[in-house]
């Protein structure tokens, strides 16, 4: 049924993407300021394949929220797009005009922000927010929006009684959820995650993430998560992408990630997360703190809390180098093929 | 519900305490306000008349000051509010005579502030960065700080002398007959233009300031965000999630700014001489005619009243989370 | 507009051989970012000079007049000459003197009025917030119904009971009905702050009350302080000019208000005599406009959400901004 109004929806269906569903390529985002020009994004690359779950970890300001705004065209000013692409389906969403940009919106790339409270228009019902929606989109049949919008509900486990609540009757996990459930009205190729279970209690943070998989099953959809959490992102997530003042560090399947840690900073944050079952170590954090973005170093922007620096490390940008399927813009791995940008 | 139930309790309880000043303030003040009044009918009064005087304003000497008090409340619950000598009149219906002009001039000039000055705010928070918004501001500053009585000055001496387009005061010509028909119509509405533009121009810079810094912190909200992800077009952004939002303090300021808007009204009526209660209040002032003047204080605090309530009616039904705080 | 020319921000002491304290040191800064922003920012800028203009002509009225603004003379209601600038009122007084000399008082109704009602607002609301209780109930009730009386009919029925007020009646009685709003504002924000944690410090370290309210709630509150009292400076000029305009607390003042009255009762328009209402009046337009700009200008400082933007200019001037931080940083690295 989902799966019909999707297509309907389209005029006519476009199949199933063999290549990835989302090529970032290059993307850089900067804020402009009067005290400065701050570059928080500093050319990120990455795909994500259809039906495929990536996770996005880092320090808070390393720029993951800004980058998944500048993917989705949602920055708001000061902040702007200063260059690479956003390839979606084909198309570079950076240089669509806001028209056709509203087409691909939900439709195809749907958005579930942090907190629900803040993300859900106060003085609406939830059911006039997902009509809206819809009617952005060409369904007008008032029982089309209804039964589609009673099915997405019952999808996340809410009565749809709650139609007609307020947000700020609902609880706050039962908010979350109606808000994956309005990210479904079209199961759009792509959802794209900002930290939503933060707000939430470890018991319904879980649930929420049961949920989100359950649905990822069913309806094959491609998931960009955030956060900050890497216990979350271990269970939940096939592949991980590390940033780090605006940059990726490393970028590769979870597991290995894990395992295999390759970059100094992932190595570091793997191990300032203990294990709850494994033999107890001393906790290591990582001494100092990140750049000022408005200063960025010359060289690699980790250098300055690096344990393996090395003297070409502060003044040469190093490129992303390819091993075992993972990416790494790191030194060390200098000799290993480096990553074109195609 | 229960919140517009505790608003008007509210507003009964004023009310009573406005009745009280208008009660205990001429025993306050230095002298006898009897006497004030006999000053001007220049002495040559009997006692009778000094009676009927002090009666009007609820002076009974013969009685102890707590069952004056309480005749005064009785009365003017029944709507005695005294006879003014000044007009001639009962008070109840100087003010039946004026306050139909009034509420016409101010209700809808304010009505039409309030519109024009949101629209206008709203859409200068959403074109940030262009023409409109870095003028807009600055020019509804300025307005919001010059007197009521210079720009109804400045507005005659351009309309009125120099290009002699419209009159220069009263609500009517001398020789109108009061009736339904266009002529009479046409003749009010001529007289009111003057008036209603003094109105606007310096009641609208409030709204617009306000309802555009609103406006510009609801564009930050995640929310409105969010209605951009869903491809909603920008119009329906702005007025649906911006603007339905930015809105609301706007409603609650409401309540204040109406003490603005009756001073304004009270010069602009006095600069025009049109005769409404704005009019009839300075009038008493004039006179000592002290049941005139508090029958008219009481009036307008009853209509500000009623226009608070109102405008908290609209929040409660414009902002669903006050209906369940009730 | 150019853009502002800074030498870069220091961190370090200022002059060789002035320590200064952590806290002086970040006073010293506060003020010259201060007044930076005033210079760059446009309303503060005009607003700024306008009020220096009228505090000037308060304090020095000889300078620019030698005329007395309430001589008779048998020049009554000339129009404007050489002899006198703006003309004579309907007693022959110069009105160029009028308006010199209003100046003082108008000046020292709206600073007054803005202090006291400020205090005022400030002494209920702070302990409205702190005292809480019946307390709190009581002074809040007292406030409301203030705030829905309308003030300027009652302000004429007072004035009404005094013919002939004063300058200082007038304060009084502006600043004794005005005080609503700001205590509204003022409460609230006290009420945030009641439960900040560097008060709750101060009553584990033993505290009194009235201390904490003194030493550390007003000085949080400064920014709303100043807002209040720029607003209320506000209300008192167009209130009291209005109160004047109408005849009421004239008396013997010289005032902006006054003479408008004096032009109203004689017609001033039709008899061509503009200059007499105009000249008056702009001045009480001006004088408002230079406290609404100041705080208006203080909202946009204070909230950079606020200032207007235009994406050219912003990024022009983020881009000079980063190349000199670039220079400087080139030039220390050296």
């Amino acid at each position: 049924m989902a799966h019909a109004l999707a297509d309907d929806q389209n005029g006519l269906a476009s199949p199933p993407q063999d290549g990835p569903t989302l090529q970032i390529r290059d993307l850089s985002v900067e804020y402009v300021l009067e005290s400065g020009i701050v570059g928080a994004v500093d050319k990120v690359s990455f795909d994500v394949n259809p039906g495929e779950f990536l996770a996005i970890v880092g320090e808070s300001g390393c720029g993951k929220s800004t980058l998944l705004f500048g993917i989705a065209q949602l920055l708001n000013p000061p902040a702007e797009i200063s260059g690479g692409s956003v390839t979606f389906r084909g198309r570079n969403l950076v240089k669509l005009s806001d028209k056709d940009l509203a087409a691909v919106r939900w439709k195809d790339m749907s958005v579930v922000m942090q907190s629900a409270m803040n993300a859900l228009n106060p003085v609406k019902s939830v059911g006039a927010q997902f009509k809206d929606a819809m009617r952005a989109h060409g369904v007008t049949s008032q029982e089309e929006i209804a039964q589609r919008s009673a099915e997405v509900l019952r999808m996340v486990g809410i009565d749809p009684v709650h139609l007609k609540s307020y947000p700020h009757q609902l609880s706050g996990g039962m908010r979350q959820r109606a808000m994956i459930a309005m990210a479904m009205l079209f199961t759009p190729e792509l959802i794209i995650m900002d930290e939503p279970t933060s707000a939430l209690d470890v018991v319904a943070q879980r649930s929420l993430m049961a949920q989100i998989k359950d649905l990822q099953r069913e309806f094959h959809f491609a998931v960009i998560f955030v956060t900050h959490d890497m216990s979350l992102v271990r269970h939940f997530s096939d592949r991980l992408m590390v940033m780090y003042a605006g940059q990726v560090s490393e970028v590769g399947p979870t597991q290995q990630l894990f395992d295999h840690p390759h970059h100094p900073y992932t190595v570091g944050l793997m191990d300032a997360f203990p294990s709850i079952r494994g033999p107890r170590v001393q906790l290591t954090g990582i001494p100092g703190s990140p750049p000022d973005l408005a200063r960025p170093p010359a060289g690699c922007r980790f250098a300055p809390r690096c344990p393996k620096v090395m003297p070409r490390c502060e003044t040469n940008p190093p490129p992303d180098y390819e091993l075992e399927g993972t990416s790494v813009r790191c030194f060390l791995y200098d000799g290993a093929p480096e990553v074109l940008s195609d | 519900m229960r919140f517009v139930i505790r608003r008007a309790g509210f507003f009964l309880l004023t009310l009573w305490a406005c009745l009280s000043l208008n009660f205990f303030l001429p025993r306050l003040m230095p002298g006898s306000p009897a006497d004030r009044i006999i000053a001007h009918l220049h002495g040559a009064v009997s006692q009778a008349t000094v009676r009927a005087i002090e009666l009007s304003l609820g002076i009974n000497n013969t009685q102890g000051i707590w069952t004056q008090y309480v005749a005064y409340l009785g009365h003017t619950a029944t709507g005695n509010l005294g006879f003014s000598y000044s007009q001639g009149e009962p008070v109840s219906e100087v003010i039946a005579g004026a306050l139909p002009w009034t509420l016409g001039l101010v209700g809808i000039t304010t009505i039409l502030a309030f519109i024009l000055g949101t629209a206008i705010g709203a859409v200068a928070a959403w074109r940030r960065g262009s023409r409109f918004d870095s003028v807009m501001p600055p020019l509804f500053v300025f307005t919001t700080a010059i007197p009521f009585f210079w720009v109804g000055m400045v507005l005659i001496l351009i309309f009125s002398v120099y290009l002699g387009w419209l009159p220069a005061g009263g609500n009517i010509g001398q020789l109108a007959i009061p009736s339904f028909s266009p002529s009479y119509l046409g003749d009010v509405l001529v007289h009111a233009i003057l008036p209603a533009l003094t109105l606007l121009i310096t009641g609208i810079g409030g709204w617009v300031l306000t309802m555009r810094n609103n406006m510009v912190t609801t564009l930050t909200e995640d929310y409105v965000r969010m209605a951009r992800a869903k491809g909603l077009s920008s119009a329906r952004v702005m007025v649906d999630y911006g603007a339905r939002n930015a809105i609301l303090p706007n409603l609650t300021g409401f309540a204040m700014s109406l003490g603005f808007v009756v001073s304004g009204a009270i010069l602009v009526e006095y600069v025009f001489n049109y005769q409404g209660v704005g009019y009839y209040l300075l009038n008493a002032v004039g006179y000592d005619d002290y049941p005139l003047m508090q029958g008219l204080f009481l009036i307008i605090t009853v209509a500000v009243l009623a226009a608070i309530l109102l405008s908290d009616i609209a929040t409660a039904i414009l902002d669903p989370r006050t209906r369940t705080a009730g | 507009m150019a853009l502002p020319i800074t030498t870069g921000q220091a961190a370090g002491p200022l002059e060789p051989g002035r320590e200064l304290t952590a806290a002086g040191q970040r006073r010293w800064s506060a003020l010259r970012r201060f007044s930076r922003a005033i210079r760059t920012n446009r309303k503060a800028t005009i607003g700024v000079v306008l009020m220096a203009i009228f505090i000037f002509v308060s304090l020095f009225p000889g300078l620019l007049t030698h005329q007395s603004p309430t001589a008779f003379s048998s020049d009554i209601t000339a129009a404007p000459s050489a002899a006198h600038w703006l003309g004579t009122d309907n007693i022959g007084a110069d009105i160029y003197a009028q308006v010199i000399d209003g100046t003082r008082n108008v000046m020292i109704l709206a600073i007054a009025v803005g202090a006291l009602t400020t205090a005022v607002a400030m002494v209920i609301g702070v302990a409205a917030a702190y005292l809480g209780g019946l307390w709190e109930s009581v002074l809040s009730f007292v406030t409301d119904v203030l705030l829905v009386i309308p003030i300027f009919p009652l302000l004429i029925i007072i004035a009404a009971y005094f013919p002939n007020a004063g300058n200082l009646v007038l304060i009084l009685v502006l600043s004794f009905t005005g005080w609503s709003y700001t205590a509204r504002q003022l409460r609230s924000q006290a009420q945030s702050l009641r439960n900040r944690d560097f008060l709750l410090a101060a009553q584990v370290r033993g505290e009194r009350s009235f201390y904490i309210i003194m030493v550390e709630i007003i000085p949080t509150m400064t920014s709303l302080l100043l807002a209040s009292f720029l607003n209320n400076a506000l209300y008192a000029v167009l209130a009291g000019s209005g109160l004047q305009f109408i005849g009421l607390g004239k008396s013997n003042n010289v005032s902006w208000g006054t003479t408008l009255y004096w032009a109203n009762q004689n017609a001033a328009w039709t008899t061509g005599r503009y200059l007499w209402f105009i000249v008056p009046g702009l001045c009480i337009a001006l004088l408002g406009v230079a406290f609404a700009f100041i705080n208006y200008a203080f909202d946009e400082i204070g909230n950079p959400a606020l200032r207007p933007l235009s994406a050219a200019k912003a990024r022009k001037a983020a881009e000079a901004s980063t190349r000199r931080r670039l220079a400087s940083h080139g030039a220390r690295a050296r």
